[in-house]
């Protein structure tokens, strides 16, 4: 902990100026392409952190790229078909995951079934959403992806569609910023206590009176929750979604991999992971062109390999461990 | 009428008895591992990928007889193993399973980018066109037939190994108890190495029998991967017996179903069968490791 009051003000202002300098940056560098990658990179980080408020008890889900992809699906096929507004048709897509979550989440916990079989099952229920996706081709058009039909010219609040980048930026922010306050007060919370004391010894925590069902249930559907979230508003942002980009195991391994990169345990873990990985892709794209496909998940790849091995808490923990050893001597 | 309905069923019905054969010979090297080791090698299915590659390029390009290819595709794959045992999954051993699991994933993407870079993207294919067999208006694949006794004779060779041999005698210890049989005068590293170069080696002969039915390209482990993983689940992980079982039943859900619905279907049904097995009986079909 700091020591002087002067410390203390500014460990504590540092989040709101940097904050506020994120709200300004746009009206002052409109550039749309490096705006366009940093609402990228906000709203997969939104989506890794949702996946890391589960993945930090121990809990790891392959399955998050099943909740995208119903979060994301179902809410272009209820605009499309009903001419829903997203506004409802969101609420409506997260609710629907909720289902889905409690559906397998609950079985699961109920019968114990943790580690390697949990993380199989999660798996199962991703790859059953992307063939399911492909298997009603006629509503969904399989494979080939689905478009959100443009309202009003592609700009509208009743739609939740904008041409304009510096829009879509702001509400990436925010929807960022209100996932992690969400992982924050978990952080802060007594379920974090209840749940660590499960992935350490469930049948102790069970026999200290934590009801280690209902808890692991909260944090699973809070996180899928939050996936769908994000996931409707990526098929927002982008206006197109197929299968295998929002949902699958790539998709699902790809939300692993950066928050492990970036570090679970850390509140902007995932984004560094987002930031990193988003941006490694973007600068082989731009340095390679074509001729880089494929060099970027060859580097991942690697790094997820390297990290587990040398770096198990990833960039942003380790730095910090270093960091706060280094101010307490 | 209703004799052309039950024929299609009939032909579904062996034909997932066929397919069921490969899937065990997959299931059975992620078994092993599994009940050796104890970890998921979650990139199998891109060993398999890969040993595909190798047989296109051995036996198309080079123009290596095809059974000389298959020896040296078994050779190599189970060499690829023991290299993902001592540069992954070796520095590993102690971590939290969950680490071992995401390494592999790492493996996952590295391969199939790497077959991407190397390969390209296209599909390749063998060239052999072998003949479909037509018993009483049953169309059954020779390919797929050749697949099947392959794959039995794999899987018995490796019993007679694990049952008859010092070795796999020492291998099937390990599996029971790791940490007493160091104790007991294994060397568990060499059994890890030999356990690895054998699932590789299995790996490598379902590429040589898949190489026949499938095209090749650097994303085919995520058409395999899941199944054979929840085939494992479900038969219980490192049951070998019970992989053998629950890949013939998942194989018979996915041709039936596909019969009378979309390809894709079959995969929704089998996936929610293995759900609902995980709920009802969440240690596998079979309780018993073999």
């Amino acid at each position: 902990m700091p020591g002087s009051l002067p410390e203390l003000y500014m460990s504590r202002a540092v989040p709101w100026i940097v904050g506020a300098a994120l709200v300004a940056l746009p009206f002052v560098y409109h550039a749309p392409y490096p705006l366009h990658l940093i609402v990228i990179v906000l709203i997969w980080s939104s989506m890794y952190t949702s996946w890391s408020v589960m993945g930090r008890f121990g809990l790891v889900s392959l399955g998050h790229g099943g909740f995208m992809g119903i979060g994301a699906y179902v809410t272009a096929l209820l605009w499309n078909h009903f001419h829903l507004t997203p506004w409802i048709g969101i609420p409506i897509a997260v609710c629907a995951v909720a289902v889905v979550a409690l559906v397998i989440a609950w079985p699961c916990f109920r019968f114990r079934i943790v580690g390697h079989y949990f993380a199989l099952v999660t798996l199962a229920l991703s790859a059953i959403v992307l063939q399911v996706i492909t298997a009603t081709r006629d509503i969904t058009g399989g494979s080939l992806g689905y478009t959100p039909q443009r309202y009003n010219g592609g700009s509208s609040i009743y739609a939740l569609q904008f041409t304009d980048k510096v829009t879509w930026y702001l509400i990436a922010l925010g929807v960022w910023g209100v996932a992690l306050y969400i992982r924050h007060r978990v952080e802060r919370s007594m379920l974090r206590y209840a749940l660590e004391a499960i992935a350490e010894d469930e049948d102790a925590a069970a026999a200290a009176g934590v009801f280690v069902t209902w808890e692991k249930l909260k944090i699973t559907l809070l996180s899928a929750m939050m996936t769908a979230f994000a996931g409707a508003l990526y098929c927002q942002y982008q206006m197109f979604i197929s299968p295998d980009t929002v949902s699958g195991i790539s998709v699902s391994l790809q939300m692993v991999f950066a928050a492990v990169v970036g570090g679970i345990y850390v509140l902007l873990g995932p984004t560094v992971g987002a930031f990193i990985t988003i941006l490694l892709a973007e600068a082989l794209r731009i340095g390679f062109g074509t001729g880089a496909v494929g060099w970027d998940n060859i580097i991942y790849g690697s790094l997820l390999v390297v990290f587990i091995i040398f770096l198990p808490q990833g960039l942003v923990g380790t730095l910090q461990a270093k960091f706060v050893r280094v101010r307490a001597a | 009428m209703f004799d052309i309905f039950d024929i299609y069923l009939l032909e579904a019905l062996i034909n997932g008895v066929l397919l069921g054969g490969v899937l065990a010979l997959l299931a059975l090297g992620l078994n092993l591992i599994f009940g050796v080791i104890d970890v998921v090698w979650i990139c199998y299915a891109e060993l398999i990928m890969l040993g595909m590659y190798g047989m296109f390029f051995l036996f198309k390009v080079y123009h290596v007889p095809f059974l000389i290819a298959a020896v040296i595709c078994i050779g190599g794959v189970g060499v690829l193993g023991v290299v993902l045992h001592l540069l992954v999954i070796a520095p590993l051993l102690g971590a939290a399973p969950i680490n071992q699991l995401l390494a592999t994933g790492g493996v996952l993407f590295f391969l199939q980018s790497a077959a991407t870079v190397m390969f390209g993207i296209d599909f390749r294919n063998l060239g052999i066109r072998l003949p479909v067999l037509t018993v009483s208006d049953m169309f059954i694949s020779y390919a797929r037939l050749l697949a099947f006794g392959a794959a039995l004779a794999g899987m018995v060779v490796l019993y007679l190994f694990l049952a008859r041999t010092y070795t796999g005698t020492a291998i099937r210890a390990i599996a029971q108890d790791r940490q007493i049989m160091p104790l007991m005068g294994v060397d568990a590293r060499r059994i890890y190495i030999i356990t690895s170069a054998i699932g590789g080696a299995l790996a490598g002969l379902a590429a040589t029998l898949l190489v026949l039915q499938y095209d090749v390209h650097p994303f085919l482990g995520l058409t395999f991967g899941p199944t054979t993983f929840m085939i494992c689940v479900l038969g219980g992980l490192g049951n070998m017996v019970g992989g053998f079982v629950a890949s013939f039943v998942f194989a018979e859900i996915i041709s039936v179903s596909g019969l009378y619905l979309d390809l894709e279907w079959g995969y929704v049904f089998a996936f929610a069968f293995f759900i609902a097995m995980m709920f009802a009986r969440p240690q596998g079909l079979l309780t018993r490791r073999a």
